[in-house]
């Protein structure tokens, strides 16, 4: 290994969402930028690919965006999910500098369209990706490219060698070929470190060998650990992720956005004993999805089993796979790999505690509930009877973690003597700062785009 | 590509029906949208409805190398094809002339020929062209290779809307299907940038632009002989034409275009990724391009040269031409825009009631 590159000014390390508004920024303030993305082209671009939407303030309409939605409504819905575990003065800058991101992201290439059939509730928060995230990503990589942005694919980084209060120095791998080069500044953002599974299993605990991933295989939080182990300030619970209840069936990782499942306030959940453990019905699917990413988490095995009867089997938007059908009870029992004897109790018991079931109203909370069984099933119970009977399997899908890079306002990251005066972070990288608990549909996006583009400015005039 | 594309369809139409990222592009996605389960008529019908202009694929998370594979352009190219040869009256001259360049080199051999030997055999009665072949021969020739071959198709769109489960059409349906056609509107990629046709997912507007040279020259030329035809019988008034006359301006300018947007075609088409279109088709395609261009050529030649002693050869070459393009309507891609306005026609009644 010789001398390391010093042709760059800044060196980004990740190729989604944050990287590239970093990227783009600083190119277009005339720094000499290179992107180390760790996946293929294929998979370039991080969990950005999976997502859909991007959370945006707004006074008037907007864009595709109705109506309008303002920094205290925008601010409350992110304090109602993380349960006040946010860092409010880099929440709500993140909230007003949406505004003027959504126009900065259509000049850049990227296409919104109307809400998605099925998503009517987010027609006026959030402003979808013509053709999701990818899409997305494909046009930031245009834009970066006709600005003389380099992109190395399959380059992941090792080591990002800090001294003092200075990066020196970024070794990676191309082709299997050790690199180093010398930027004058770095940004990282690189993600969080979900898809190492060692990682998620020593922070959680053994259940996490069975969750699934639903985002990149790429996330392993090679640099942030790095970063850390040279004492790197961190934010964020290190034991904690975001996780949902998936289709068991998806793939290990990659699964995205298809693999949810909707059926469960219609449903009764039971665990691989055959037993209920939770109300399915406690509120509508999108408030209590996460929720059930840890109920599930905590079953034996990590596995649920969602059930419905025909009358739900159109109620909730379709699934990737087909479901388990059968034309009675024990028979999908069977199917499904479930203790019969038990399932078919568990659904005696809860069939007569359904009552009358005339106010049943699927989209909105019915009050139609169980009594005298515990867990109750508080709306939408109505007994699972009519033929043929569907079942899906559930697990736990990790969708990121939470600790990350510390950073200020101005996206720099600090050691505990003071700021690093060449290193910046955006992205899910760093978003713990905002993030503490829960997530809000698009606002990971948000987070990206104005951290990514911040980041991109703060180092070019850095190296100016 | 697919030993099973109806099977394969189904598939990846259930995962693209759980993420729905792509709805904003074309009719297909809201089309799709709309069912939960897909049935062989609802499949067909997106097939149909695809323009393949590949946007969706550019922005699938989901493609290869990802174990879900989707390559929903591919898969419905293939369904697609499947269906016109299906439809096909008779099936076998679907198979082998969208199938084989080769065929359609051939086809129009014989054309040349059937017009060569016309020429050489039978008298001229006038000026120009018809002192070569007369009106009457034209006509002889002409009109059986017009009424035969769409009278084939008049059974394959029966078949087809049969098999789609198309309903009663009303002159709103034809209003929104002529719309979209004539526009292009499902080459506009939704945001009104085009599709990702040639070079990755760059948008352009390229490919739709040469198809709607192609189809509005190929319009205008038959404008052109309707026009002369009327100005023969009702006004007596046998061509050669001038110039300044109306076919003369709608033929010139629609053989231009003609030949202008089967060039680009052409070009397009090898830039393209094989993969996400029928790659079993491919030699016909590129045939049926190629013949068109030699209508088109030979058209404009034929009124550049037409008082040199190329008369001869380049009126049996073009009339051979049109009669092999005329003839195979029912069994080349010429058909797809036929089929293409029945689905927009069908979509419109989903839209419409």
């Amino acid at each position: 290994m010789g001398q390391p590159d010093t042709r760059h000014d800044i060196a980004i390390i990740g190729g989604g969402n944050a990287a590239l508004c970093a990227a783009i920024t600083a190119a277009e303030a005339g720094a000499k930028v290179i992107i180390l993305e760790a996946a293929p082209k294929e998979y370039r671009g991080g969990n950005s690919r999976h997502t859909r939407n991007f959370r945006c303030k707004h006074e008037a309409p907007l864009s595709v965006l109705v109506d309008s939605y303002g920094e205290e409504e925008y601010f409350d819905d992110l304090l109602q999910v993380t349960g006040g575990r946010t860092d409010e003065a880099l929440a709500r800058m993140v909230i007003r500098q949406s505004e003027e991101c959504l126009p900065w992201m259509e000049a850049h290439g990227v296409h919104f369209q109307p809400s998605l059939s099925g998503t009517l509730s987010l027609a006026r928060t959030n402003a979808f990706f013509m053709g999701g995230g990818k899409s997305l990503v494909n046009a930031y990589y245009r834009t970066a490219a006709a600005l003389g942005v380099e992109v190395h694919y399959n380059a992941p980084v090792s080591h990002v060698a800090l001294d003092g209060n200075r990066v020196t120095r970024v070794d990676y791998d191309l082709d299997g070929e050790r690199r180093s080069i010398a930027p004058r500044a770095v940004i990282v953002a690189s993600g969080g470190f979900q898809a190492d599974i060692d990682w998620l299993a020593d922070a959680w605990g053994p259940p996490a060998r069975n969750f699934l991933i639903r985002g990149t295989p790429y996330n392993r939080g090679t640099v942030l650990r790095d970063l850390l182990d040279q004492g790197v300030s961190s934010v964020g619970d290190p034991t904690q992720c975001h996780a949902v209840a998936i289709d068991g069936r998806a793939p290990k990782y990659d699964g995205g956005i298809v693999t949810r499942l909707d059926c469960v306030p219609f449903s009764i959940v039971v665990n691989k004993d055959g037993q209920r453990f939770y109300d399915e019905g406690e509120d509508v699917w999108p408030k209590r999805y996460a929720i059930w990413g840890r109920l599930v988490a905590a079953q034996p095995d990590q596995v649920g089993y969602a059930i419905i009867d025909a009358k739900s089997a159109n109620l909730f938007m379709p699934t990737v796979f087909p479901p388990i059908k059968a034309d009675s009870l024990p028979e999908l029992a069977e199917k499904m790999g479930l203790p019969v004897g038990a399932f078919m109790a568990t659904v005696e018991e809860f069939n007569a505690a359904c009552g009358d079931a005339s106010g049943f109203k699927p989209m909105e909370k019915d009050g139609v509930a169980t009594s005298g069984i515990e867990p109750a099933k508080t709306n939408w119970a109505r007994p699972i009877t009519e033929a043929p009977f569907y079942g899906y399997s559930l697990r736990t899908g990790v969708t990121f973690t939470y600790l990350g890079l510390k950073v200020d306002e101005k996206a720099q990251c600090r050691t505990e003597s003071g700021p690093i005066e060449n290193l910046w972070a955006a992205g899910e990288t760093m978003a713990g700062s905002i993030l503490g608990k829960g997530y809000l549909a698009g606002f990971g996006m948000s987070i990206g785009t104005v951290f990514g583009r911040i980041a991109g400015a703060e180092a070019a005039q850095h190296v100016q | 590509m697919y030993s099973n594309p109806l099977e394969e369809a189904a598939r990846q139409a259930q995962i693209c029906n759980a993420c729905r990222y792509c709805e904003g592009y074309c009719a297909v996605f809201p089309a799709m949208h709309a069912e939960r389960a897909f049935a062989e008529a609802d499949l067909v019908q997106l097939a149909n409805l695809c323009h393949n202009c590949q946007n969706c694929y550019s922005a699938c998370q989901y493609t290869a190398p990802h174990e879900f594979d989707l390559n929903l352009p591919g898969v419905l190219a293939e369904l697609r094809q499947e269906s016109w040869e299906e439809a096909a009256f008779p099936a076998a001259l679907g198979r082998a002339f969208h199938r084989s360049g080769t065929m359609l080199a051939l086809a129009l051999i014989a054309g040349f020929a059937v017009l060569f030997l016309a020429a050489r055999n039978l008298p001229g009665d006038g000026e120009g062209f018809y002192a070569v072949l007369s009106h009457n021969a034209m006509v002889a020739i002409f009109v059986p290779a017009f009424v035969l071959p769409l009278m084939a198709l008049g059974v394959s769109l029966r078949r087809y809307w049969k098999r789609i489960g198309g309903g009663r059409i009303r002159l709103a349906h034809l209003q929104n299907a002529f719309g979209s056609a004539a526009t292009m509107r499902n080459l506009a990629g939704g945001h009104g940038d085009g599709c990702n046709f040639q070079d990755e997912d760059r948008f352009s507007h390229a490919r739709r632009a040469m198809h709607q040279a192609v189809m509005y020259g190929f319009l205008l030329c038959f404008a052109a002989t309707s026009v002369a035809t009327v100005m023969h019988y009702a006004f007596d008034m046998p061509a050669p034409y001038g110039l300044f006359s109306l076919p003369k301006l709608l033929g010139v300018t629609g053989g231009i275009l003609l030949c202008l947007g089967t060039l680009g075609l052409l070009r397009l088409k090898t830039m393209g990724r094989p993969e996400l279109q029928a790659p079993d088709v491919r030699g016909g395609e590129f045939g049926f391009i190629l013949l068109l261009f030699t209508v088109s050529a030979s058209g404009l030649l034929l009124y550049m040269l037409g008082s040199t002693p190329a008369l001869e050869p380049l009126l049996a070459l073009h009339l051979g031409a049109v009669l092999t393009f005329f003839v195979l309507t029912p069994y080349s891609k010429m058909a797809h825009g036929f089929f293409r306005l029945a689905a927009l026609v069908r979509d419109a009644q989903r839209k419409l009631g």
